[in-house]
């Protein structure tokens, strides 16, 4: 370990290089989310840097399981849903009021909580690949539930609530002399501003959190049971409950980024939060960004957002101009992108393992 | 203690199945019900044991979980449905010999691919990873989505009706009970198989050395056998028995949709997981119980069937967390 470090001085210094690019890239995000409400100005684009935000935090709180631990869980939608759905339940049966959010949201996450403990003590101590299918299970079943209690949830439909007056759009923040929403570099001051910085600056709290959990003793024991299992039960730490620990913790968050997600929507339904479509789209986010770095998170998230939402338009370019060609342009239908985003996976997980971030960054594949 | 014994020498665990029918009867109410219930989940088991069967055999031997089953699923079940449409012919012919071999050109076409594909999937995507267990999930379902698009680009999303062959069609009428006879050709198919591998892996110099592999790789591999060429021909026989799996589901169903490759994936896990990995007895138990229970729950609480698949794998993992007869006993 030392010798190479002493041998090959020009891999460390590109391995600084590459921290360097990777802390670069994450503040600029960090300052592009910030300031988007300003920048990016369409209405779509506002969509886009708040669910950046959110997807952040959830993808993050999956890394800890799937990088960190080196966990496979498929729940982690259902605790997403169970968050969303708790506040969503309580802002449609109470009406617009934080005290609907709090009680709500505090609900779902209590749920998430009980059922990532009695998922985690009931299959964590078997094989780690019962884990992964006991999960997928389990999500399926939640998935059935929302679209079946629909006295409860409203079925396929989902939920249609309003927010507390403070973040909906029409709300004035600040007024100009005349009364009318006052504007601040062409913004207007409305909640819908209001709505967004709440939403952002929840998930930057999140995300710290995040990063201070890796780094702390509980972040190294997690480490050391993801390379070697075996070692870490005989040093004295006992496996089962730590991994139950971090199942918990990363459910709880995923759970808090469904509340806001929930209410950053409006709207709650099974294809937001529940579907194994969002499930595939973290997996795709974390092991692109990398697993096992939270920059890795950031960077996955971005790209796959841009990705899914310019990617289609080049492939609709491309599919229109290969129209004579037979299959290729079913092949290069936008509704096709997945298709060549999991042969970007696979390839992925063949050569880069650790992802972008921990590709620039030098880690180890494991 | 006494009666224990009794039961472990009446069966044990095996009887698990008959005792979840005895219990339905008076919970169902009218004995036509039941039967008719009892022969859909009979039927519903036999085919998801096709489909489950392999993956069983596969985890077992060499420890690769493969989430890229369902696709075998799903496109048996399409090929099927293409191969059914076009020798439509056949299928409305009034001989019985045509009927069937339309069918049997239909399962034949599934199995044929799934060989194939289970060649080309062991080869390409599945190798490389071998003892690494967090890349293997990742890039099986890498494969799985790109499956599932190609799926979607050769057959379009919308919704697929399946022919059956006039023989198969109507039901048989036993006093008041109404059984449906592909129910019944699905059930002795399924069984076939059970009895043909079951067969192999305990009467045949190969099925030894499967169950050796799956009880102890490394002596086999040690005692100079290639155990991966014999791997290689486990992954191709239970890829083409789901891909079969899939098109006796298909003409079950009568209507397909991309999505039935996932849905019964769900299903094949906990099978799986209820049986214990590694065992096809395991896998047969598990099956039944699973089709058994989602007929009976659909027919009492029709909002839980899912979920009572759910609630029976929980219980059975509390009692027995390695499955109800795992092939290696722990």
């Amino acid at each position: 370990m030392t010798d190479t470090a002493l041998v090959s001085a020009p891999p460390a210094d590109r391995a600084r290089t590459g921290r360097l690019v990777v802390t670069v890239a994450v503040g600029l995000v960090g300052l592009a989310l910030l300031l988007a409400p300003f920048l990016f100005q369409d209405v779509r684009a506002g969509q886009v840097a708040a669910r950046i935000c959110i997807f952040i935090v959830l993808v993050a709180s999956y890394d800890l399981l799937i990088g960190y631990t080196g966990i496979v869980s498929f729940a982690h939608t259902m605790f997403f849903g169970l968050g969303a759905y708790g506040t969503a339940i309580a802002l449609k049966n109470i009406g617009p009021s934080w005290g609907a959010i709090a009680l709500g949201g505090s609900a779902g996450v209590a749920v998430a909580i009980v059922l990532a403990a009695l998922i985690g003590v009931l299959s964590l101590r078997v094989k780690a690949i019962f884990f992964a299918m006991v999960t997928l299970a389990a999500a399926s079943v939640m998935l059935v539930l929302a679209s079946q209690l629909s006295a409860i949830t409203n079925g396929e439909d989902g939920l249609v609530y309003s927010i507390p007056k403070l973040l909906s759009p029409a709300t004035p923040l600040l007024t100009d002399a005349d009364g009318k929403v006052l504007k601040v570099f062409g913004v207007s001051m409305n909640g819908r501003i209001a709505a967004y910085y709440f939403v952002f600056f929840a998930c930057l709290g999140l995300f710290w959190l995040m990063t201070r959990i890796v780094r702390s003793p509980l972040g190294t024991v997690l480490q050391a049971i993801r390379e070697n299992e075996l070692r870490a039960e005989a040093i004295g730490y006992r496996v089962v409950a730590y991994r139950t620990a971090v199942f918990v913790i990363a459910a709880t968050i995923a759970a808090l980024a469904g509340i806001l997600w929930a209410v950053w929507l409006r709207y709650t339904g099974p294809d937001t939060t529940l579907s194994f479509a969002i499930m595939i789209d973290i997996l795709l986010m974390v092991v692109i960004g990398g697993m096992g770095t939270m920059a890795g998170a950031v960077i996955g998230v971005v790209l796959m957002s841009l990705a899914q939402f310019y990617l289609k338009d080049l492939m609709a370019a491309a599919a229109a101009a290969t129209a004579p060609v037979p299959l290729l342009p079913h092949l290069l239908e936008p509704d096709r992108w997945l298709l060549w985003l999991g042969l970007l996976f696979i390839l992925l997980v063949y050569f880069f393992p650790s992802g972008i971030a921990g590709t620039l960054m030098k880690k180890d594949a494991h | 203690m006494k009666t224990g014994m009794t039961l472990e020498r009446l069966g044990g665990v095996n009887l698990l199945p008959i005792a979840l029918m005895i219990v339905a009867l008076p919970l169902i109410g009218s004995f036509s019900s039941w039967a008719t219930l009892t022969v859909a989940g009979l039927a519903m088991g036999m085919m998801i044991f096709l489909m489950a069967s392999g993956l069983s055999l596969v985890f077992g031997l060499m420890d690769v979980l493969n989430f890229g089953h369902s696709a075998f699923i799903s496109f048996g079940a399409f090929i099927a449905a293409t191969v059914l449409a076009a020798l439509a012919a056949w299928m409305r012919a009034d001989s019985v010999t045509l009927n069937f071999l339309a069918l049997f050109a239909a399962i034949g076409a599934a199995a044929l691919f799934g060989l194939v594909a289970g060649w080309f999937f062991e080869r390409v995507i599945v190798r490389p990873v071998y003892r690494d267990h967090l890349r293997q999930i990742l890039i099986t379902i890498g494969a799985l989505i790109i499956a599932e698009q190609l799926l979607l680009a050769i057959w379009g999303g919308s919704p697929l009706p399946v022919a059956r062959p006039a023989i198969l069609e109507g039901s048989i009428i036993l006093g008041d009970v109404a059984i449906e006879v592909y129910r019944i050709f699905a059930f002795f198919l399924g069984l076939t198989v059970f009895v043909a591998l079951y067969l192999t892996l305990n009467r045949t110099r190969i099925g030894l050395l499967i169950r050796a592999g799956v009880e102890n790789r490394e002596m086999v591999e040690s005692l100079g056998f290639r155990i991966d060429r014999l791997f290689i021909a486990v992954f191709m026989a239970g890829s083409a028995l789901a891909a079969m799996g899939g098109a006796m589901w298909a003409g079950y169903q009568g209507l397909i949709s991309a999505s039935l490759g996932g849905e019964l994936l769900v299903l094949v896990f906990i099978v799986v997981i209820i049986g214990g990995l590694g065992s096809i007895e395991g896998s047969l138990l598990g099956a039944l119980m699973v089709g058994l229970m989602g007929n009976y729950v659909a027919f009492i609480f029709p909002k839980l069937a899912l979920a009572s698949n759910m609630l029976l794998m929980l219980a059975i993992l509390l009692w027995r967390p390695w499955g109800l007869r795992p092939a290696i006993t722990h």
